[in-house]
């Protein structure tokens, strides 16, 4: 099987300082990844130029396109790359409004990445937002209401009803749960579960919370100071920590 | 008058807007940045426009300005004086007569002709402004083809009005490329976008001028279940019976009487001298 997306020694430099270094993986299509590790550690970095909004200093982000085959998409033009990032690829950010058009309304939302890969018939476009607001959980009497006045756990709901609509077989993921009440957090946990399950979505999930990468993870990377300490099957990483920061990480956990 | 250049401006600074204005026609519908002038006038009374025709003025062209059709209203009358002043050229209200039209929000009823070129007055050159805040993003938009966010305002539109309700400013695809906002005109208007004679489009506060080139494809966006309409009041012209032209509404007094008139002057009064006679024509002829 070809892997969906591969990276080889993908490595970013802020001046003298390390972004991130020499991280290689290889996803499979219908897989997890988790990224975790504390603050500054590179995570976000590492994710900003795997979805291509950081050019990597070194390093191939080699994705397996539905046309032509694998092809790196640091190298590629950018028209094909934002192609890309609106059809195959999807970014849900860790603040719903990064992601989201405040000013525009639900459907609205939902509507522009069909609208931008050339969907021009409005009762398309909006029976489909419609049916994505019930996917997400969020009554389809919003859907011509604007994100502001919805809870930040609709507006984040909502951006991943954005962001999965063109049926994308990648996702990355920026701390979808961050900023969210515990509630709220297992409810959203509880649904990209089941949409990544359903759709069978590949995706990479960069999050602090071990509890999310527990959830919905596959596989597993620790990263300290811009490097991969440890990586290996979520359960196996979590419950027989071999470095001494996996330790730390695990063992910091609050137990209720 | 002789104590200003011709038409105003220095020959360098002319010839400098000439080379933006043969660029735009050379890529229809592309912003082309160029280094607006201070003109004698306040931003958003046609400073784009006027430094436009400054450019392309001749000794021997003949110049008509108009503002929302009329040649009455300030805006036109002191862009005229103007050029009478600064260029010495003649100048007319006859759209048939001029062979440069200066133009804020409308496109004249009569069908302009190859030897002629209108020059419009633009406030904000780029279509995506509004939805898309950052310059940079919206180049890059621009280069890449990336227009998608311009129906998701039609698609706001048609949710919260029930139907296309941008009704001037109305985006247009040009040659297939580039989308333009062709100035406030109203939608009714989008048609005759296609035409023979020379469009230019200055807006000199943005410092941008781009163009269409006679015969050149314009198609307003739309959406297949909600086309395109050129729409306009329902009502034929009360001082001419014109029921073809794009009209204003004028109240007359405190009891809710109003009236429809021609929004372009000239080819209203036109029409009356050839007999053409509306509702409320003989009360106003006196």
């Amino acid at each position: 099987m070809t892997p969906l997306l591969q990276v080889k020694g993908i490595e970013k430099h802020y001046g003298a300082r390390i972004g991130c270094s020499d991280v290689s993986f290889d996803l499979y299509p219908g897989e997890v990844m988790g990224i975790v590790g504390e603050s500054g550690s590179g995570k976000s970095t590492l994710l900003n130029c795997l979805a291509g909004h950081l050019e990597p200093d070194a390093g191939q982000v080699i994705f397996d396109t539905r046309a032509d085959g694998p092809a790196d998409t640091v190298t590629m033009s950018e028209p094909e790359r934002r192609m890309l990032s609106r059809t195959d690829w999807a970014f849900v950010h860790q603040h719903a409004r990064d992601g989201l058009r405040m000013s525009v309304s639900a459907g609205g939302n939902i509507g522009e990445r069909l609208m931008a890969v050339g969907d021009r018939h409005y009762g398309t476009i909006r029976d489909r937002a419609i049916d994505w607001l019930g996917r997400v959980e969020i009554d389809e009497t919003r859907v011509d209401d604007r994100p502001s006045v919805f809870s930040g756990g609709m507006q984040q709901r909502l951006q991943i009803a954005r962001n999965l609509v063109t049926g994308p077989r990648l996702v990355f993921m920026d701390e979808p749960t961050g900023g969210l009440d515990v509630s709220v957090q297992a409810r959203l946990l509880d649904l990209l579960r089941g949409l990544v399950r359903e759709m069978g979505l590949s995706a990479v999930i960069v999050t602090h919370d071990l509890a999310v990468v527990r959830l919905l993870a596959d596989r597993l990377m620790v990263m300290k100071d811009g490097r991969v300490v440890e990586a290996g099957l979520t359960d196996q990483v979590l419950d027989d920590p071999q470095h001494a920061y996996t330790q730390l990480l695990v063992s910091s956990v609050l137990q209720v | 008058m002789n104590e200003y250049n011709f038409a105003y401006l220095d020959e360098q600074t002319k010839r400098m807007i000439r080379r933006a204005i043969l660029k735009g026609l050379a890529v229809p519908g592309y912003q082309v940045p160029f280094a607006s002038r201070e003109m004698p006038m306040p931003y958003g009374w046609g400073t784009g426009g006027v430094q436009v025709s400054a450019a392309t003025l001749m000794p021997e062209d003949t110049l008509k300005v108009i503002d929302q059709g009329a040649d009455d209203t300030t805006n036109a009358v002191s862009i005229r004086k103007f050029f009478e002043n600064t260029a010495g050229v003649e100048t007319t209200e006859e759209t048939e007569k001029a062979t440069i039209i200066q133009t804020r929000h409308r496109i004249p009823e009569a069908k302009l002709r190859e030897d002629q070129i209108i020059v419009y007055q633009v406030p904000i050159p780029e279509p995506l402004r509004f939805l898309e805040p950052r310059e940079t993003e919206t180049r890059k938009m621009h280069s890449l083809e990336e227009y998608g966010l311009m129906h998701v305002k039609l698609y706001e539109d048609i949710s919260q009005h029930g139907a296309i309700s941008t009704a001037y400013a109305y985006p247009v695809k040009v040659s297939d490329r580039y989308v333009m906002d062709p100035s406030p005109i109203p939608k009714f208007d989008n048609p005759k976008l296609e035409m023979d004679a020379i469009q230019l489009f200055g807006a000199g506060r943005e410092q941008r001028i781009y163009a269409v080139p006679p015969h050149t494809k314009v198609v307003s966006l739309d959406f297949e279940d909600y086309p395109f309409e050129a729409t306009k009041a329902a009502h034929p012209c009360d001082l001419c019976g014109s029921d073809d032209s794009y009209l204003d509404e004028v109240i007359m007094d405190d009891a809710g009487n109003r009236m429809f008139v021609c929004s372009d002057t000239d080819f209203c009064r036109s029409r009356r001298k050839a007999g053409h006679k509306g509702r409320l024509a003989e009360e106003n002829a006196a």
